[in-house]
């Protein structure tokens, strides 16, 4: 059961806004159920792994966002490279 | 707990499929039922539990049995459902099945007018996210508020107060449209 028992909920305002909550937005029923079985798409998605972006690869990424931050002129260089 | 139960999520903690798969028969309404009252789309809810049981599979060696499966499947099915709401466009909030759902015909208190009701529920979609969750949970799911604390990962005080806030929010955008609640 709910734990009612806060000062500022004991407001009659807010106790009618409650009623008005209620009224306006239906209750879950107890009983729900998906509708279909689950399992095949919980068993396809546990094969794939999720994206995973090495250390190294971040690593790298910041050392040339700094190099470029301190670095401005380098910008040029580094694409000829590229 | 029984003997056959923990030796279930032990077997899970250590990457067992078929252990997995017992919890997911054993578990699956419950998270289904905990996702729908937070999202309020039934098509929804089955897409963010299986999204849920995959994080719960990928996150098996974190899982603690001595603080038990239900609690942390809750959590991170929590997780789930207000990753999906934060997702969504403000102007998409009132999805026709929800706006069907909020203001079906004969639900709530029939002595509340259709109108009142129905500019209840569009102002409760305007609700913040993270008060509308407390909101809803607490007052139209009664769920128990220690329950709701730790599924969002904030103490019992918090959620008491995101529901008053929630509460104060709705009251003013009702009176804003002329409604005195």
């Amino acid at each position: 059961m709910t734990e009612m028992n806060n000062e500022p909920e004991r407001m009659p305002e807010t106790e009618r806004m409650k009623e008005l909550l209620k009224a306006a937005v239906p209750r879950v029923a107890d009983e729900a159920e998906p509708a279909r079985d689950l399992w095949p798409d919980v068993l396809h998605g546990m094969d794939r792994e999720p994206v995973r972006v090495p250390w190294f690869d971040w690593a790298l990424v910041g050392g040339l966002v700094a190099l470029v931050a301190a670095f401005p002129s380098a910008v040029p260089v580094l694409l000829y490279y590229m | 707990m029984p003997e056959s139960s923990k030796n279930v999520l032990d077997r899970f903690r250590q990457g067992d499929a078929e252990a997995f798969e017992e919890l997911f028969r054993e578990q699956q309404a419950t998270v289904y039922r905990w996702i729908l009252r937070i999202v309020r789309d039934a098509r929804t809810a089955e897409d963010l539990t299986v999204e849920t049981f995959w994080r719960i599979y990928r996150a098996h060696a974190r899982f603690d049995a001595a603080r038990g499966f239900e609690p942390w499947a809750r959590r991170i099915a929590t997780r789930v459902a207000l990753d999906w709401l934060r997702g969504r466009k403000p102007e998409s909030e009132m999805t026709p099945a929800l706006e069907a759902t909020l203001t079906a015909e004969g639900t709530g208190d029939p002595g509340v007018q259709a109108e009142i009701r129905a500019k209840t529920a569009e102002a409760f979609t305007r609700l913040p996210i993270k008060l509308r969750v407390a909101a809803v949970l607490a007052v139209v799911e009664e769920q128990p508020h220690k329950m709701i604390a730790e599924s969002l990962g904030i103490s019992v005080t918090a959620v008491k107060l995101r529901v008053f806030r929630a509460l104060r929010l709705l009251r003013n955008d009702l009176e804003r449209q002329g409604i005195k609640p």
